[in-house]
């Protein structure tokens, strides 16, 4: 068969989650394009930390720049809007979903779904851990003009969220989040409408939590890395406190226990995976330009992400947090506070750590991302210490979120292939020797 | 005879080692990648079956007390002759090749005179080539494009002035010829041309008459072993290009790696620069890898970088570090850009520096780069072993032995002399342990 025969005939497996997912995601964008029309206010924020269920209280759409930036590096245009931002002069090296959204801005801000996306009414900046976001909001304030509210998040510095640290948060968020939010909106804030969307969020982080503690069977029926970007993609979105969110990962859930009965593996793009060889926690977000092909040179050797760092970015839940209806504002404060970067080195390391022994992995891989320092600073200090702890090999891979330039298949699959050989050589090392060794 | 291969496909050289079940190598081949991993696989092979013969000529001849002590004086010129004997064999089919292309409109009017041309530089290569292989000559490469490849375009710029003939005629032959002979597969009468370089080598040593029978048989049997080739584990970029099974296939950070154990078994770290990667390594005392890192986005300070500076200076790779140990005052450069070099070498030489000093600060500023990845990779431990092509640069060796010693004190630094063959040893190795674990045979 040739290759545009077989590429033709050649159909991406998806279970029925994405597909829902996919409505939704499509459900989400019309309605960001149809703002004009139904006069509905937008709001941009971004992922870590997001308090969309406060900006639902505000009748106001959560259009977020950085699910834009991966909506297009899926879809393989955001290729040319970095190039578009560096031709106004932004620098090789900022981070590149920024320069995606830009660029997509000044291509006229069609979605990734091809749909115009609106103007935002305001800028919620809700974690400040990143400096990048600061200077993200900055240039979108400029092109807008319009309000822009910062919400402090102090930093994690010695591993644990104090008293201080959560008044300081709650009382920003009494005395400059939320007026900002009415007087831009129009609507008044109402609590217990607050209490009602935490309440549905919590139920769905339950179910989330469930699915992503699935991967500790063996073999897992998920990949908590690739497979786990989709699972995440609801409730870091703008979707969290809705009954839809909620919807989704009940169905989600569901489907995970029937292919744990069947004593299935996760599902690939291109059907069931195999054999499962090798289990990997990951730290780092993933490439998605080449996303597919980036996860094929997993699946095709039988390794499976049991554990990832990133699927916490948005907020961390495994540990026992959940939105609380009965302390709505603290609760918000601890989610944006509890946030996987604005954890400090000794916290990743134990949380890592801690995936290693729990999942039952073979050993961590770091994807370290070229543009992105709020992973990737400290990662090979990370790494020396999760396999001094847990005595398991590790790995470095770099690549880069949503700039095709930065994805070197070759290299990346080499190494892979080499950390895959390292794990079986040092299992094989393990067992009694067979023949006369050297 | 039991034996057991290892192939490296490297960017720059393909490199096959020939191992026997007790772990011995028997040879070792190396020839240049080109762009053709499928016959470079080939050639790698055959040259490392030539050497193997030779060694198994050395044990042969052991035996035959008439050159008792002479035994490597013997072998040397048995090579040299062999090798002149492939050499002649390969320009004839150069030859061939370049009057093939002799035809068409571009030749309507001089096609004889071209054809006579070509048969003159011939003659004259074949008259040269005699000099090329003598005792103690120097080649500047091994391989016979750069070989044939250097000396034909001397030739043919004489023989086409003389001839009143467009040199550029010639030339376009010669591109168009070399990368065909250069891809095919080489003759597999290895026997036949051992046995007339095997006469030769006897009518010019008289001393050696008398014992003349008994050499010839003992080469002869040397020939005669049957080599089974159980096994064979290919490594290195190439790899996936290759008609290799899965089980066939090793990483070559694991090759490197147990390559380096099994030259200095007391190695913790390796370090290789090869052609387009370069490695860190640390390895257990069984040669299992620990960890590794390697160059990722760029290839910035890499084997090919020295290419690049190379051609640039129209110099052979091997002649840049000889030229970069003579000078005491290296300059002081930082870019270490492939791309870049040329523009970095002809601005130092508008400026005045000296070449060596310049060649010196190149060599410095590759060999800082690898000493990031090797403390990325955890540092260097003792022992150290420094493998790949580079390691083969004295200049390049030099400035890593001072940077070990600033940033790691008193470590021992191994480098073998045939250290650029250690990804296809540690393969041959484990062509070896796959064979004992009973998987089953050849890679096609």
């Amino acid at each position: 068969m040739n290759a545009a025969v077989a590429k033709a005939t050649h159909e991406v497996v998806k279970d029925g989650s994405m597909l829902k997912q996919k409505g939704m995601m499509a459900g989400h964008y019309d309605r960001l394009a149809a703002a004009g029309e139904t006069g509905s206010k937008v709001a941009c924020t971004f992922v870590p930390g997001n308090l969309n269920e406060l900006i639902m209280c505000f009748d106001l759409l959560n259009n977020l720049p950085e699910v834009n930036a991966i909506q297009n590096g899926l879809r393989k245009k955001s290729g040319s809007f970095v190039m578009e931002a560096e031709k106004d002069g932004h620098s090789e090296d900022v981070c590149t979903y920024v320069k995606s959204d830009l660029g997509m801005i000044a291509r006229g801000n069609i979605g990734p779904y091809g749909k115009p996306l609106p103007d935002p009414d305001v800028l919620l900046l809700s974690y400040t851990g990143c400096f990048t976001f600061m200077k993200w909001f900055e240039l979108l304030r400029e092109r807008y003009n319009c309000e822009t509210i910062m919400l402090h998040t102090p930093y994690k510095g010695d591993g644990e969220i104090t008293q201080n640290m959560r008044d300081y948060m709650v009382k920003q968020l009494k005395e400059e989040v939320i007026p900002t939010l009415e007087r831009v909106s129009g609507v008044k804030f109402d609590i217990d409408r607050l209490r009602e969307y935490l309440r549905e969020s919590a139920k769905a982080e339950d179910d989330l939590v469930w699915v992503l503690q699935s991967a500790k069977n063996k073999p897992s029926p998920i990949d908590a890395y690739f497979g786990g970007i989709y699972y995440i993609g609801p409730i870091f979105g703008a979707f969290r406190g809705t009954e839809d969110a909620t919807d989704y990962y009940r169905y989600l859930r569901a489907e995970v226990e029937a292919r744990i009965q069947q004593g299935l593996g996760p599902v690939t793009p291109d059907g069931d995976m195999g054999e499962e060889k090798y289990r990997l926690v990951v730290e780092g977000p993933p490439n998605y330009t080449s996303f597919r092909d980036f996860w094929k040179m997993f699946y095709e050797e039988g390794a499976v992400v049991v554990a990832s760092s990133y699927t916490k970015v948005g907020g961390v839940y495994d540990f026992g947090f959940r939105h609380d209806p009965d302390h709505p504002l603290e609760s918000l404060a601890d989610y944006c506070l509890g946030v996987y970067t604005n954890r400090n080195l000794p916290e990743r390391v134990d949380m890592l750590t801690n995936y290693v022994e729990e999942y039952q992995a073979d050993g961590l891989l770091i994807n370290s991302i070229k543009s992105c320092n709020s992973f990737s600073a400290g990662q090979l200090l990370i790494m020396r210490e999760v396999e001094k702890r847990t005595g398991k090999p590790a790995a470095f891979i770099e690549t880069d979120l949503v700039d095709p330039r930065y994805f070197s298949p070759a290299n990346v699959k080499n190494r892979l292939e080499s950390y895959f050989q390292m794990i079986e050589q040092k299992r094989a090392s393990k067992r009694p020797a067979v023949g006369a060794m050297a | 005879m039991r034996t057991f291969v290892g192939v490296d496909l490297g960017s720059t050289t393909t490199k096959a080692v020939m191992m026997d079940e007790n772990q011995d190598v028997l040879g070792r081949g190396i020839t240049n990648s080109r762009s053709n991993y499928d016959t470079a696989c080939r050639v790698a092979g055959q040259e490392a079956r030539i050497d193997t013969r030779l060694t198994l000529c050395r044990r042969a001849l052991a035996g035959v007390g008439a050159i008792e002590g002479k035994v490597g004086d013997f072998l040397a010129d048995l090579e040299r002759t062999f090798r002149l004997e492939q050499f002649l064999e390969q320009l004839d089919d150069l030859e061939n090749t370049c009057l093939g292309q002799v035809k068409g409109e571009r030749f309507a009017k001089v096609e004889a005179a071209a054809k006579a041309a070509l048969a003159e530089v011939f003659v004259r290569l074949r008259v040269e080539a005699v000099a090329l292989f003598a005792p103690g000559a120097t080649r500047r490469s091994d391989f016979f494009r750069d070989i044939a490849g250097s000396r034909y375009l001397g030739v043919a710029e004489q023989v086409a002035r003389e001839a009143e003939l467009s040199y550029d005629l010639l030339l376009n032959v010669y591109d168009k010829s070399i990368i065909e002979v250069e891809n095919r597969p080489p003759s597999e009468d290895m026997g036949g041309k051992f046995m007339r370089a095997l006469d030769k080598v006897l009518v010019e040593a008289p001393q050696f008459d008398a014992a003349g029978d008994e050499i010839k048989q003992a080469v002869a049997d040397a020939l005669d072993v049957e080599l089974d080739e159980v096994y064979l584990v290919g490594t290195g970029y190439g790899r996936v290009t290759l008609p290799f099974s899965k089980e066939h296939i090793r990483s070559e950070i694991l090759c490197h790696g147990l390559g380096a154990h099994m030259m200095y078994p007391n190695t913790r770290t390796v370090l290789d620069i090869g052609g387009q990667d370069t490695k860190g390594i640390q390895i257990d005392e069984s040669g299992i890898v620990e960890n590794f890192q390697m160059n990722d986005r760029c290839a910035a300070g890499c084997g090919r970088y020295l290419g690049y500076i190379a051609d640039e200076m129209n110099m052979g790779l091997h002649e840049l570090g000889p030229m970069a140990m003579k000078s005491n005052r290296p300059a002081r450069i930082n870019s270490t850009c492939t791309v870049f070099a040329g523009a970095e070498l002809r601005d130092r030489l508008s400026l005045g520096e000296k070449r060596e000093d310049i060649l010196a600060g190149l060599h410095r500023a590759i060999i800082l780069r690898a000493m990031s990845i090797i403390s990325r990779s955890g540092g260097i431990k003792d022992e150290f072993t420094f493998t790949g092509g580079v390691a083969k640069n004295d200049a390049a060796v030099r400035e890593l032995a001072k940077l070990v010693k600033e940033n790691y004190g008193e470590v021992t630094i191994n480098i073998d002399p045939d250290s650029i063959y250690t990804g296809a040893l540690g393969a041959a190795e484990f062509a070896r342990r796959a064979a004992e674990a009973g998987a089953g045979g050849d890679a096609s």
